[in-house]
């Protein structure tokens, strides 16, 4: 299958006046449209950074990234290839109401058509927020905040997701069902998602595919396909089989010999 | 559990009530005690005027205040003074107000703007504004314009450094969002750092209000012939020291007024966000 997003050799380094710290080198990484991909790795090893890039708000120093084929600076300028970001934290803005919230993108992009305003509305009601549009985020629970930043993240139609451990501002009860619950939106809308987490159960209950980054500066250690027997529509089930354990295991000794050897 | 003697179910649990009551009981407290402080206050210096234990000539009383209040009402002279004093302070609050805040937002788009210029800005926020005012007169005049130029001195530089900082303390991934919606440095600005910084902007606008009248009355005292400055130096030259302390009283009650209205702009904005 044709890969939607492929980055060859990404390369990126930070710096100031006490000298150079590297966060990523010769990153080579090939996300099939459709899949859901998550990426684990160590904390502080640069994960964050690897999506800062592939969302054009860094540059890569070296290497290069293609979005459809086009790189960075032509898929940025071009609205139609926007790509969905959401951040740790849901960030809704308290000094507006949820619909307010959820339609900031539309209103960056000036894309405030019937027909957006149309899908917004049909996303509130799909994910159960319609009768707390009007509302205050503060009023809103956990995880109905973070159906919101979905909502504001897929308002302007995206057809690739990058998650940076969305979910790890939530209670575990919470953290559980709506980490299932929006794992199941995006797979339902047949959007690509790259997910970040340092949370290995959810990796390998979430993806079809886990990458596992080194220490810093990051390189890809090693790939693992997914693949349940009794499919994905009950993650909560998929914790429950021997392949999960099995996965968990195989993954935990990648990222523990990473320790070692360092 | 004490119930209540009457069939209905009460509206509220009988706890609930006592902690009610008590709320207010300590809210009037409170506010008996200001007053009472404020009789208290008046009644000893009325006292002490009139068995001479101060002398009244100096020291003034309450009732030689209300006695030149109201000769000042009946002779105007009271909204002359207080109409300039007023005016110029409302007119220098506005523009400390619109020029800190158009400054700021420059600063914030500006990164290297703001670092070029601000050991300019401390110093000229540590500079006693009053020392300005003979210069401001030389350049200036004696009138209304200089002293609602040395109302906005007081006040904008230490407003333009309090609104950077705070526009630089915004949560910059309130920014990366906005940014990864597609947005601009722009929209940053005009979506995040200003709707996020309306509670600094009243914050200041409280300092700014007590500042501006400061710098007014200084320039009242030296290049004025009408404001309640004037009259405070006129006042303190002739030994009518009735009319020095009046007009201090009309001051502070201008300030207790502005201070009010600030802070019902804070509650009413509390109310809808």
């Amino acid at each position: 299958m044709q890969p939607i997003l492929s980055l060859r050799d990404v390369s990126y380094s930070y710096h100031n006046l006490k000298g150079e710290t590297p966060a990523l080198s010769h990153i080579n990484l090939q996300i099939p449209e459709g899949s859901f991909v998550a990426v684990v790795g160590p904390s502080g090893c640069g994960k964050s950074t690897l999506l800062s890039i592939i969302a054009g708000l860094l540059a890569p120093e070296e290497g290069e990234i293609l979005y459809r084929g086009l790189s960075a600076k032509d898929y940025c300028a071009d609205s139609a290839l926007r790509i969905g970001y959401m951040l740790q934290r849901d960030h809704l803005f308290e000094w507006r109401t949820v619909y307010q919230n959820v339609i900031l993108g539309l209103e960056l992009t000036h894309s405030l058509t019937k027909e957006n305003t149309d899908y917004i509305l049909k996303l509130l009601e799909d994910y159960g927020l319609y009768g707390f549009k009007d509302k205050k985020p503060s009023e809103l629970s956990g995880g109905m905040r973070q159906r919101a930043a979905l909502i504001r993240t897929m308002a302007v139609h995206p057809d690739l997701l990058l998650l940076d451990e969305p979910f790890s501002a939530l209670d575990f009860q919470t953290r559980l069902s709506v980490s299932a619950d929006i794992a199941g939106i995006i797979r339902q809308t047949k959007k690509t998602a790259l997910l970040i987490t340092h949370d290995l159960s959810e990796a390998i209950t979430l993806a079809d595919r886990v990458v596992v980054l080194s220490r810093r500066p990051a390189g890809v250690k090693r790939e693992m396909a997914i693949h349940y027997e009794i499919g994905r529509e009950d993650p909560l089930a998929v914790r429950g089989t021997a392949a999960y354990q099995e996965y968990f295991n195989q993954l935990w000794e990648v990222l523990t010999d990473g320790k070692t050897s360092a | 559990m004490v119930r209540h003697p009457h069939k209905a179910p009460p509206p509220v649990s009988a706890r609930q009530e006592s902690f009610l009551r008590a709320h207010h009981r300590h809210h009037h407290k409170i506010a008996l005690g200001r007053v009472f402080l404020l009789l208290l206050f008046l009644g000893l210096w009325e006292t002490a005027a009139g068995l001479g234990w101060i002398d009244r000539f100096f020291f003034s009383s309450p009732s030689g205040i209300l006695k030149y209040l109201g000769q000042m009402f009946a002779d105007r002279s009271f909204f002359a003074h207080t109409g300039v004093t007023l005016f110029e302070t409302i007119a220098s609050f506005i523009l400390v107000t619109v020029l800190s805040l158009l400054a700021a937002t420059l600063l914030w788009y500006q990164n290297s703007l703001s670092e070029i210029l601000e050991p300019y800005l401390v110093v000229l926020n540590a500079l006693p504004k009053s020392a300005l005012a003979p210069l401001l007169i030389v350049w200036l005049g004696t009138g209304t314009n200089t002293i609602i130029v040395a109302g906005i001195s007081v006040a904008v530089f230490g407003s333009i450094i309090s609104l950077y900082t705070g526009f630089c303390q915004v949560d910059p991934e309130m920014c990366k969002l906005i940014y990864t919606l597609g947005g601009s440095r722009r929209d940053a600005l005009t979506k995040v750092i200003l709707p996020s910084s309306v509670p600094l902007i009243l914050s200041s606008m409280k300092v700014n209000i007590g500042l501006s009248l400061v710098g007014v009355i200084i320039g009242e005292f030296l290049a004025a012939r009408r404001g309640l400055g004037y009259l405070i130096i006129y006042g303190s030259q002739v030994f009518q020291l009735n009319m020095v302390i009046t007009s201090i009283i009309i001051l502070c009650a201008i300030a207790m007024v502005f201070y009010k209205l600030i802070q019902s702009a804070e509650h009413y904005y509390k109310k809808k966000y």
